[in-house]
């Protein structure tokens, strides 16, 4: 069994087997990950490129060492040493790359959309690492891998997503992704970071911290852009904080054997709290971890699906 | 030059005309206007001497041309309130020419460009500029709108009453709000004294922020930034508490939230002086549109919800709103094919608005056709108080005639506009023009 798409653009074009494929990929790539000698020739060959207009570590480097653990050669372009900087539009970018023929394009933007009208324009594979606010397809699937590892299913759990939902891509891949995989979501904030109608996407919808993590399997904080405040979405980190940051003090209402996830790069004391992020149920580090091998399986099912020739 | 157009059925909102009639054209007017041959008499009583048909023989004798409008609706020549020509400054996206010939093919005679060119019109030079190019190299009249304040800053009033010397029919700072409420009353009573229409496009930018889309279920979906109805509507209701202070003539432009619609049906019932234009995209399409971040989907207002869209066609039908205007907005391909986010906001509408409308509006009922023919004719004319708009003896051969029942396939290539931004493509769509007269001349002929 393969995957039936050139491109993985949203978590939503994905079925269960699908998603359940990848993640047992996954798992075969994880071993490879912790071997002493960690290269396989899989992609041995193949051209990847990192196609990054926001500043990222973490995805990048993650799709980086995947790439070159699969023996793919991977180039990193970024914006600020592009030619972006000229004024190239994203069309003249896609059409440039693709006269240099890559098999793999993985695409970080700030627009919504951005990674879906470059696959329209390339014969590569193109791989959404996180466009504006809609949605980052590989962050889902390594959360799912990591609960799976954990939890040792997904089907019948519940999770509880926190933070600034109405901005997150993370949000709602993993809303996506979950109720594809059988878990209930939560989603908690801020009434000002809740976005209209977010309960027809069949989430159950809080402002209340305490209550949203009451009797979850799983809770999922996200970062907090610190500039929302000027924006008027919060009034002080101060005040966040107190309302809608994880403390042990507030882990007191969810279960004992809570898992604790964050997407990172984590705003220590603002939206969760140090002793929290590095205590015993987080699986902070697992993610990062998870996401070699989770964006090892993408690269190895992408490329060699045969559709980039 | 004299025309026979023959047959056709002519529909004239304006003096509540439905027959089937034959109009004759001289020197650019409708000269005479006759019962056609085979509306009211059988042929056969019609023989003799003296008869209708026989005069009609007779006459046709004397004609240069004769057009057979058998089958087909001869109406108005129609008005288009709300277009934007571009030139001059982006004559890339479109120019009077190309503007107007665009808007010949689509039935229309007689347009409005929007002040919001570069330079912007708010001198008299400007005016006179687009007025004497429309006269070289236009295809069909235009009529300037000038600005509401300087460079469309929001700041200062620009000289309104030399913009109405020179020619122009409304003040408006289209595209931009009058965000100033003190300015905007100021404005509305000066524009007053000028018995000018001051038109307003509403929006609270606070509240639209940097919004690309109706903040709905499909924004919050796709992860775009949402602009929300009630940005329209709260500068609506401003603007309507505003006209009835000052007693001025208001007039909204593309209304596209069902809250706008319900407080100007309420203000109309008062007796507060105010008008309103639907563009057919508002009627045609939703927020479902933008899925796939289909960038000829952007546009601003934005497209809203299934509801909105109902509220737009209930305000059309109860005559809440008054007119269907294009708010053309051409932009180049380049512009377009962008992300989302960075794409312009913008549809053209000239060369599709009369099918959309027969297709949306009249073919499921909405509006019967003389209806429909009222507020893309008659409605415009009595709000901008030009003498268009109907059809009468003496009156300006400004003629549309148009196949309501042809089917036809929207393809933008084919578009005499510069630009194809249309939310359309490859539409199909049922009514076609067949041939659009200005001043007794065809100025385009399918």
């Amino acid at each position: 069994m393969g995957l039936a798409h050139k491109d993985l653009l949203s978590i939503r074009e994905l079925t269960s087997d699908e998603i359940r494929l990848i993640l047992d990929t996954a798992e075969s790539m994880k071993e490879v990950a912790r071997r002493d000698i960690k290269k396989v020739p899989a992609l041995r060959g193949k051209t990847m490129i990192n196609l990054f207009y926001e500043s990222s570590t973490r995805t990048r480097t993650s799709f980086e060492i995947a790439g070159k653990w699969l023996s793919a050669d991977v180039i990193n372009v970024s914006a600020s040493v592009s030619s972006v900087t000229k004024g190239e539009s994203l069309k003249d970018t896609g059409l440039t790359l693709q006269a240099m023929h890559p098999d793999i394009v993985v695409i970080r933007h700030p627009a919504a959309g951005a990674a879906q009208f470059l696959a329209g324009r390339l014969t590569a594979s193109v791989i959404n690492a996180g466009d504006g606010a809609h949605e980052h397809p590989s962050q889902a699937l390594l959360d799912l891998f990591t609960i799976r590892e954990k939890a040792g299913r997904l089907e019948g759990l519940k999770a509880a997503i926190i933070g600034d939902i109405a901005h997150s891509r993370v949000a709602r891949s993993n809303i996506h992704g979950m109720h594809r995989m059988g878990i209930e979501v939560r989603v908690a904030g801020p009434r000002t970071m809740l976005p209209r109608f977010i309960e027809r996407l069949g989430v159950e919808v809080f402002t209340n911290l305490d209550r949203a993590i009451a009797d979850v399997d799983i809770i999922m904080m996200l970062r907090l852009q610190t500039e929302r405040q000027q924006a008027g979405l919060f009034p002080s980190l101060r005040e966040y904080s107190r309302l809608f940051g994880l403390t042990a003090e507030r882990l007191k209402a969810a279960r004992p054997d809570v898992l604790i996830m964050h997407p990172g790069p984590m705003n220590r004391g603002v939206e969760i709290a140090p002793d929290v992020a590095d205590g015993p149920y987080s699986l902070i580090l697992n993610q990062v971890e998870n996401g070699l091998a989770v964006r090892m399986a993408l690269l190895y099912l992408f490329a060699g699906s045969g559709q980039t020739g | 030059m004299r025309i026979l157009i023959r047959d056709g059925r002519v529909i004239d909102p304006a003096r509540g005309v439905d027959d089937l009639l034959d109009l004759f054209i001289e020197d650019g007017k409708v000269i005479r206007i006759e019962k056609g041959a085979r509306s009211t008499e059988p042929l056969e009583a019609s023989k003799g001497k003296g008869t209708k048909a026989a005069r009609h023989a007779e006459s046709a004798l004397a004609v240069d041309r004769v057009m057979d409008a058998t089958g087909l609706v001869v109406c108005p020549g129609l008005i288009d309130m709300h277009a934007h020509l571009r030139q001059p400054g982006r004559e890339d996206k479109e120019t009077i020419a190309s503007g107007t010939m665009a808007a010949a093919r689509g039935g229309f005679t007689t347009i409005c460009c929007m002040p919001n060119t570069d330079p912007v019109n708010d001198t008299r030079s400007v005016t006179e500029f687009i007025l004497d190019t429309a006269k070289r190299e236009g295809a069909v009249q235009v009529y300037p709108v000038g600005a509401i304040t300087k460079g469309l800053k929001g700041e200062e009033l620009a000289e309104i009453g030399e913009l109405v010397e020179a020619g122009c029919v409304a003040i408006s700072d289209d595209g931009r709000p009058v965000m100033n409420a003190e300015l905007m009353r100021r404005a509305m009573e000066y524009v007053a004294m000028f018995d000018l229409p001051i038109i307003q496009h509403s929006e609270d930018l606070h509240l639209s922020g940097r919004g690309v889309v109706h903040e709905g279920l499909v924004s919050t979906e796709l992860g775009l930034r949402g602009i929300p109805s009630a940005s329209e509507a709260v500068m609506v209701a401003r603007d309507l508490l505003l006209a009835e202070l000052t007693g001025a003539r208001l007039h909204i432009a593309h209304v596209s939230a069902a809250e706008s619609v319900r407080m100007i049906r309420d203000a109309k019932a008062r007796g507060v002086r105010a008008s309103c234009e639907v563009t057919p995209h508002h009627l045609a399409l939703t927020e479902d549109t933008v899925r796939g971040f289909n960038a000829n989907a952007k546009m601003n207002p934005p497209l809203r919800s299934e509801a909105d869209r109902q509220a737009l066609l209930e305000g059309l039908r109860d005559g809440t709103i008054d007119v269907i205007a294009t708010d053309h907005a051409p932009h180049t391909v380049q512009e377009k094919e962008r992300e989302f986010d960075l794409a312009p906001n913008g549809v053209i509408g000239l060369e599709t608005a009369l099918a959309v409308t027969l297709t949306i509006l009249v073919a499921p009922g909405v509006l019967s056709l003389p209806q429909a023919i009222a507020k893309l004719t008659s409605e415009p004319a009595r709000i901008l108080t030009l003498s268009k708009g109907r059809i009468a003896e003496g009156a300006d051969a400004d003629l549309t005639i148009f196949d309501p029942h042809r089917d036809w396939t929207v393809d933008p290539a084919t578009f005499a506009s510069k630009s194809r931004n249309t939310p359309f493509a490859g539409w199909r769509l049922t009514g076609a023009t067949v041939a659009t007269l200005v001043g007794g001349k065809v100025v385009w002929e399918a």
